[in-house]
């Protein structure tokens, strides 16, 4: 069995006694950090850390050392300023690594995201994680196998083109006695070298990465080396952190939206057993107790008393389309035109029109925001799942007003982060309260405050106008899009984060948001496109914020514009396959061509793993009670592509949908773990899924009304498809390229699944859905309309 | 507060709590066992999922005073070291991507296979509908249990009786 984080015991004790050294060499405080970086915490460890800890120096990225350590049995450990949110990215970098600098997989640890000890590259987010910062970390770690490599010609009076590595032993190639292992080359010296590189995603040394040929992990799938621990209880998450003195604290929320605090009374908890503060600044408000039950309902039975706002913070969700229509947008993006759409609709044979709306959608996490914040010896240190750890640190320290060297994040893992963590909320709360108090505080929020006040994705309405001549191809396109993104809240931010928000302590305006174009590559000679942004009436301590939700803006826009490819393909009594072919020409070399080639090999995978048959849609409806229908869809993130088919059985007296079949084929270039990225494919697919049939964040004129798993209702394993298919696809025009990159993968099967699943009604029932989500009620009534 | 003794992992535990406390938070705080996690305290999820006496049950809205019989939670799952079946497949089929509700839904399908050994399609699907998932591994939790179902039954070879491991 792994220890906790996943990492060989072996390996780790070895880490802890080396690191402890090195880091005192470096004057660096060193206190079980292999522990705690591993994502563990004791409280022994946490006891001894405390006293001398801090303050907490950046790791500097452009040394070595930052990277890579390599211990005296022959072992290594990389440190890495990311974080994996159960994706696998933590072993695919050990993977990647590991090629480069010539170990066995088996040999090696990965550390990550915790401010002190592992350099900046931003945590997580943007599915960049591969196709961005993966590379400084082989590059660092060619580097590594170079100056080893060096080293060993001293050693064995070879030069350096006359020795051959294998798992961590440098050889004399005409003499294979002749050996030694980097273990005795480098353990308990540090490298000493400095790297180059304008930032952290440049960095480099002298050595080259080797062609991907070359490489004996990447492409292969060891198992996550988290997950031993996540199934056998082992794992010390963030929520699991205990330290001496901790307390616990509960937030006790606004009951309107909007509402101002005009009364505590504290004598309503001041009796209960364990009581140690109540804590309130401006509108925001919690209770802190000894023990965590004590602080749970003490929240719930503490007196307080609030003035309503003498306006309504938002629209019931039941209008919200509405407002957004009449809403006069904070912002527009200039129109993307191309040829001139209006001569060529005035001349189309055929003009198609359709408006999509998609709600508000939550994280939703599977549990609520959490942290531990200690503040012993004037320092402070925050336990967190937060993705984006190092914006966290700068957040805190600037939120509290203390020097950043004094604040560090320790990362560990937690559920479902998705985007929520990017914005993550309990983090500063956890902070201040520890501040105030000078003690040790765990922070949670409980299920209706996660509902109700996570941060969320925007709500959009799309209005989509497509041109047909009269031998049924696209001559004109029209999209225009509105989303409700005014609040957009950035990454851990000190005047956005909802504790500032509460306190008054926020900045004078929010961030613009976004309403994204689509990003499928369909050639129309005649486009204009364009994106605005509504607000709310109400921007700040609101819980309609908006976040980045997995691939923010994708989901929605793609689910209209390629539902309305769709439409499109209806109206010209196309397939839609053949239809969607036919607005693609792979090659002209650019960015657009070699993304249309890609989206070709794409859509044609699917196509051949489904066994799709030409026929347009819809089909004629089934006779029995249970209608079925396929559909189809495609996307991109950033230079990733995937096209996806859904086969779909309506069941004709209830309307509930079920997504028998899913078919996606996926690329994103080199695949460092195919079995870790179908995981990740199939999670993707079934997250949207959700989204497609069940999620709705609803809400009265002054609350959230979705609140738990009853009146936010998601995905369950009665929903699960019988089958799920993942083609991985290389469409590269030049597949077996030396320098094929790796592109993102988290996000983009989000993208088309919400529309495969509308095509696939549509074809079974002939019924068009608009609306997301497509929940029983909602189907039933558009098949008896 | 009340002086509480609980059988957890085969060991006795005494603790003394208010008898009101939800069993989660005993098991969390006081006794370090952290395979049990808070998802919602309402009993929705199952993230706070124990066995009682073999059964699945909810600790976040179980007053630990009204708990009776031997309770197991994930590290208890484990016996001599080696992993549960289902565990092992787990590993195998590399179901989790955050892991938080693993917990609940590797017990809820150890309750199942107690019960059910060769459980089809519709039962898992039936037996497993109440633990929620937000990664959405509900494909491969599936799958897994399948593969442990298969594992058990060949562990035993030629027995018409049940497998409990």
């Amino acid at each position: 069995m792994s220890a906790p984080g996943g990492i060989p015991k072996a390996i780790e004790q070895a880490l802890a006694t080396h690191r402890r050294g090195f880091l005192k060499s470096a004057g660096m405080l060193a206190v079980s950090f292999a522990a705690q970086s591993a994502g563990w915490v004791n409280e022994a460890a946490a006891q001894s850390a405390a006293p001398a800890a801090g303050p907490y120096p950046d790791p500097d990225f452009r040394q070595l050392d930052s990277w890579i350590v390599i211990h005296e049995n022959n072992t290594a450990t990389f440190y890495v300023g990311k974080t994996d949110l159960g994706q696998g990215t933590g072993t695919g970098f050990r993977q990647l690594m590991c090629d480069e600098l010539d170990i066995a997989f088996e040999q090696t640890a990965c550390i990550m995201g915790s401010t002190d000890i592992t350099v900046d590259q931003g945590g997580s987010g943007g599915s960049t994680a591969m196709e961005r910062d993966a590379w400084p970390m082989r590059r660092a770690a060619a580097e590594a196998r170079r100056v080893l490599v060096d080293l060993a010609a001293t050693r064995l009076g070879a030069p350096a083109d006359q020795l051959a590595v294998s798992n961590a032993v440098v050889s004399v190639k005409s003499d294979a006695t002749k050996r030694v292992t980097y273990g005795e080359l480098i353990a308990g010296k540090k490298f000493n070298v400095t790297l180059t590189g304008a930032n952290v995603n440049a960095v480099t040394g002298e050595a080259k990465v080797k062609p991907v040929q070359q490489h004996k992990y990447t492409g292969q799938s060891p198992q996550r080396d988290d997950i031993p621990a996540k199934v056998d209880g082992s794992l010390k998450w963030a929520v699991d952190v205990k330290l001496p003195g901790m307390v616990h604290a509960r937030n006790v929320k606004p009951p309107f939206v909007g509402a101002k605090l005009t009364g505590i009374d504290e004598a309503s908890v001041k009796s209960l057993p364990g009581f140690v503060k109540v804590m309130s600044k401006g509108n925001y408000v919690a209770v802190v107790f000894e023990r965590e039950e004590q602080a749970v309902r003490a929240a719930k039975q503490l007196k307080t008393t609030w003035e309503k706002p003498a306006s309504r913070p938002f629209p019931p969700s039941e209008n919200l389309f509405e407002y957004m229509r009449a809403a006069t947008p904070t912002s527009a993006t200039n129109p993307v035109v191309v040829g001139n759409p209006e001569a060529a609709f005035a001349g189309a044979a055929k003009v198609v029109e359709a408006e999509y709306e998609i709600p508000y959608q939550g994280h939703t996490s599977f549990a609520g925001a959490h942290a531990t914040a200690d503040p012993s010896n004037g320092q402070m240190t925050i336990y967190s799942n937060d993705m984006k750890s190092y914006s966290m640190r700068t957040c805190v320290a600037q939120f509290l007003g203390m020097p950043r060297d004094k604040v560090r994040v320790v990362w560990m893992q937690g559920p479902q982060a998705y985007g929520r963590t990017a914005a993550e909320d309990a983090g500063c709360e956890a902070a201040w309260i520890a501040k105030e108090l000078g003690r040790p505080v765990r922070m949670q929020w409980m299920r209706d405050e996660e509902s109700a006040w996570d941060t969320k994705g925007p709500a959009f309405v799309v209005k989509l106008r497509g041109g047909l001549d009269a031998e049924g191809r696209v001559v004109a396109y029209d999209y225009s899009a509105r989303s409700c993104d005014y609040n957009h809240v950035g990454y851990n931010e000190p005047d956005t984060v909802l504790i500032a928000q509460l306190m008054g302590a926020r900045r004078a305006r929010p961030a613009a948001g976004s309403s994204s174009l689509p990003s499928e590559m369909y050639e129309i000679p005649n486009r204009r496109m364009k994106g605005e942004v509504v607000s709310l009436p109400l921007v700040w301590e609101t819980p309609l914020r908006t976040g980045n939700l997995r691939d923010p803006n994708g989901p929605q826009t793609t689910f209209a514009s390629e539902s309305f490819i769709d439409e499109l393909a209806a109206a010209a009594k196309a397939d839609p396959l053949e239809f969607r072919m036919r607005l693609l020409t792979a090659g002209k070399g650019d960015d657009a061509g070699f993304k249309r080639a890609r989206s070709i090999a794409a859509l044609k995978a699917a196509a051949e793993a489904y066994g799709w048959t030409a026929r347009s849609s819809p089909k004629a409806r089934d006779r029995g009670n249970i209608l079925t229908g396929r559909g189809i869809a495609c996307s991109f993130r950033g230079q990733t592509v995937a096209a996806q088919i859904a086969e779909v059985e309506v069941n004709r007296e209830t309307g509930h949908v079920w997504a028998k079949r899913l078919v996606c084929a996926h690329d994103c270039g080199l695949v460092v773990n195919p079995v870790s990225l179908r995981r990740t494919v199939e999670c993707a697919m079934l997250h949207s899924l959700s989204r497609a049939l069940y999620e709705e964040v609803q809400f009265d004129g002054e609350k959230v009304t979705s609140v738990d798993w009853v009146s936010h209702p998601t995905l369950r394993h009665a929903d699960t498809p019988a089958a799920i298919e993942v083609v991985l696809v290389n469409g590269d025009p030049n597949p077996g390229r030396p320098d094929l990159p790796p592109y993102g993968a988290g996000e983009t099967a989000c993208k088309p699944l919400l529309a495969a699943i509308a095509n696939a009604i549509y074809d079974a029932t002939g019924v068009r859905l608009r609306r997301v989500p497509f929940r029983d009620a909602r189907v039933l009534a558009a098949m008896k309309g | 507060m009340s002086s509480v003794t609980l059988r957890v992992n085969g060991r006795s535990h005494t603790v003394d709590v208010d008898p009101a406390t939800p069993l989660l938070y005993i098991l969390r705080n006081d006794l370090d066992l952290h395979g049990p996690k808070f998802g919602c305290g309402l009993g929705q999820c199952g993230a706070c999922t124990v066995l009682i006496n073999g059964a699945a049950m909810r600790s976040c809205i179980l007053p630990v005073s009204s708990v009776k019989g031997e309770i197991t939670t994930l590290e208890g799952l484990a016996q001599n070291g080696k992993l549960h079946p289902l565990q092992q497949a787990w590993i195998e089929e590399q179901v989790p991507q955050c892991g938080f509700c693993q917990n609940g839904q590797i017990l809820t399908a150890k309750a199942l296979l107690d019960k059910t050994p060769h459980p089809t399609d519709a039962q898992i699907r039936e037996a497993m509908n109440n633990t929620l998932c937000r990664c959405m591994t509900y494909y491969r939790v599936q799958a897994a249990i399948q593969r442990a179902s298969k594992t058990l039954a060949d562990a035993a070879p030629g027995s018409g009786t049940e497998v409990v491991a």
